[in-house]
């Protein structure tokens, strides 16, 4: 049950209180580039949980029972970045030969992700915060969640802000950004409910 | 052709194509690592180091790069680099090393080192490759510390560590916190924009080939920026 509980609030704080995006800064790229329409938003989300949670699963067992055991630590940020380049290109080969109609969704956002930052940072950090396997796996599957989330819920703001009248200086980009820090303080809101999810 | 001198092609990075406020590259650095300005100055010297030499070697093997296969070697040329600075920081710079944390790692997939390699250091000798390097990495620390000068003062009430009179006792915690770096860097691409009133290059014109969201984005961002100009 305990595990559980860890499980449980891995999983909560790595959507809600120090979402990737809004919280953490990684993968800000996509999240102003692809967040102009809903559909793209969602399938560039359910791509990254994807690609994040094999990454994860490959790369976790190679530290540990790679690096770690020939002395190579300190390659590690190569070793990941040429695992997950590689298993992106993999993933896409194998789903434009099994699964077609997946790969028609999804391909496009594949080979993106490869130099997405919140995909390498995921399973870096799941390193350094001292994660075992299980617990790897769910927060990068939190992570994921919590970047969908905030795809999502901004390709709503931003809809609203394009057709808006702003100053001049300040259309395009600098009010997006603003309107994303607003559902950036939005999140602040949760800080604080991982410590009470069982009390 | 005075446009393409060896000095402008350094000082371009400054300004008029500032990779953080005018190409809007490398943003997640930007915002992740500019509460204190030890940590952005610090941050935009070592993602300056690895730019100058990644793009010293991208330019010397430009020609023996199969076109094919060329992100995939920029990434491992890039990571090698990254991986040196790292060790080096550790070992010398322990406090720094802590400070910027995975970020550090992250330089390996910031768009503004793999951008160049792509849209210039594969094109360019290896001189105004370095060059480019200096000019966009002092670009980069540039932006970077001048939002973390706005945050730092406005939420810590300090400037590099040392405290301001009635600033420290009156501080705005948010400007330190993440929603005030999204708005902080909001505004100051609204400054650059009014200072430069459109001139500046379009990021069209210039980087979406090295943006790894440009298949999907398909120019948003480009175009996000044209409606402001």
């Amino acid at each position: 049950m305990d595990t559980f509980k860890g499980l449980v609030v891995i999983l909560m704080s790595s959507v809600l209180v120090n979402n990737y995006v809004l919280s953490r800064f990684l993968g800000i790229c996509p999240f102003l580039g692809v967040s102009k329409k809903l559909n793209q938003a969602v399938g560039m989300g359910i791509s990254v949980i994807f690609v994040m949670l094999m990454a994860t699963a490959v790369t976790w067992p190679i530290q540990m029972y790679v690096l770690n055991t020939l002395g190579l630590g300190y390659a590690q940020n190569i070793v990941f970045i040429l695992v997950i380049a590689a298993l992106v290109q993999f993933i896409e080969i194998v789903l434009k030969k099994f699964i077609p109609s997946l790969h028609k969704s999804l391909g496009v956002y594949l080979p993106l992700i490869t130099t997405n930052c919140a995909v390498l940072g995921v399973t870096i950090n799941n390193i350094l915060d001292g994660y075992n396997f299980l617990e790897s796996m769910v927060s990068s599957l939190g992570c994921g969640l919590g970047f969908l989330l905030a795809m999502v819920l901004f390709s709503g703001v931003r809809s609203l802000i394009d057709e808006r009248l702003v100053p001049k200086a300040f259309k395009g980009l600098p009010v997006t950004l603003i309107a994303a820090s607003f559902v950036s303080l939005a999140f602040f809101g949760f800080a604080g409910i991982v410590d009470n999810l069982f009390a | 052709m005075k446009k393409d001198g060896n000095l402008s092609v350094m000082l371009k990075g400054l300004l008029r194509e500032n990779p953080v406020f005018v190409l809007i590259l490398g943003t997640c650095p930007t915002l992740a690592t500019t509460t204190t300005v030890i940590g952005a100055f610090s941050m935009g010297l070592a993602a300056a180091a690895v730019l100058i030499c990644s793009n010293a070697v991208i330019s010397l093997l430009r020609k023996f790069i199969p076109d094919t296969v060329r992100i995939p070697c920029y990434i491992v040329i890039i990571a090698g680099f990254v991986t040196i600075v790292r060790m080096f920081m550790q070992a010398y710079l322990p406090d720094i090393f802590e400070l910027l944390g995975v970020y550090l790692d992250l330089i390996t997939v910031n768009c503004i080192i793999l951008g160049r390699a792509e849209m210039f250091a594969g094109k360019n000798s290896v001189g105004k490759s370095v060059l480019d390097g200096v000019g966009m990495g002092l670009g980069f620390t540039l932006a970077l510390v001048a939002m973390a000068t706005v945050r730092e003062v406005l939420g810590a009430g300090s400037f590099a560590g040392i405290a301001i009179p009635f600033m420290s006792t009156h501080t705005i915690d948010i400007f330190i916190k993440a929603p005030g770096g999204l708005m902080v860097y909001g505004f100051l691409i609204a400054v650059v924009n009014a200072i430069t009133k459109g001139k500046a290059i379009k990021k069209k014109d210039f980087s979406c080939a090295g943006c790894p969201s440009a298949g999907v984005c398909n120019g948003g961002c480009a175009s996000a920026k044209k409606e402001g100009e």
